[in-house]
């Protein structure tokens, strides 16, 4: 169990590395697939099987289908390829890289200096997360559903096509 | 059974979060940054998930569901308004809408 963490954690490091530099996006999404498939796996290891399949049903599922689907509409030649490459010289990403390499560095050497706490040997089912969601955390489900239908609602008007003429006059 | 360390989750998502934040701060296209936002609350619910499976609750596991939904809204919008930049500035740079004129 333990080796398919580590082989997995740095499935995911590297398909995410590689996912917020290529110039395709087409290609950024495949990769980004891959480190959620793999980050999939880190959660089963770390006995969360439920939400190990929500990863891989909502994330690498939907939300990734939604990504792919804008992408096929704004039908991207090569030339928006170009434009990226010429966008990402390493004056560009060099200082926010750094940046964040220090902070990485900083998290990693605060978290490797503490005591190694075992996580759970067993996994915790699905019926346990039902109890918890359905029990204590009604509310927060129906937040969550209240915000689904903002998110739902503000889509929708944001997608929705305007005649030119109602362009002029609003928004 | 030997299991993982609580640490090596957490510096994993750690690890995660900041290659996200690095895609945020380095990339101009708005795709990108969107991608790179799912990368940072991935690597937050990773974080929650690592510790309730610490102390063996399933609390974490329901924070996930809720990051999970809360990103399925946010990349709809994010998404939908994407779309709009283009169809109004032929472009997906972000710097494109920077004067805020209506």
């Amino acid at each position: 169990m333990n080796a398919t963490f580590y082989v997995s954690a740095t499935v995911a490091v590297l398909a995410t590395a590689l996912a917020i530099t290529r110039p395709n996006v087409v290609h950024a999404l495949l990769y980004l697939i891959v480190s959620l498939l793999a980050v999939a796996l880190v959660l089963y290891t770390l006995g969360a099987p439920f939400v190990a399949a929500l990863e891989v049903i909502i994330y690498a599922g939907a939300i990734m289908v939604l990504f792919v689907f804008v992408i096929m509409m704004l039908n991207l030649g090569a030339q928006a390829a170009e434009q990226e490459r010429k966008w990402m010289r390493p004056t560009t990403w060099l200082g926010p890289a750094l940046l964040a390499l220090i902070l990485a560095g900083e998290l990693i050497a605060v978290l490797a200096g503490a005591g190694g706490e075992a996580t759970a040997a067993r996994p915790i089912e699905p019926k346990q997360v039902g109890l918890a969601l359905f029990g204590p955390y009604l509310l927060g489900v129906e937040l969550a559903s209240m915000l689904l239908l903002a998110g739902l609602i503000g889509a929708s008007h944001l997608g929705r096509h305007r005649r030119p003429r109602d362009r002029e006059g609003g928004a | 059974m030997a299991t993982v360390p609580m640490e090596h989750g957490l510096i994993l998502a750690g690890v995660l979060f900041v290659l996200g934040l690095a895609g945020v701060l380095a990339r101009r296209n708005v795709v990108f940054t969107l991608l790179s936002i799912e990368v940072m609350l991935n690597a937050a619910g990773l974080a929650f998930v690592t510790a309730g499976s610490r102390w063996e609750q399933p609390d974490g596991q329901v924070m996930f569901v809720f990051i999970l939904s809360m990103a399925a809204a946010e990349v709809a919008v994010g998404l939908a308004l994407a779309l709009r930049l283009y169809h109004r500035f032929k472009t997906l740079d972000g710097d494109a809408v920077r004067e805020m004129r209506g």
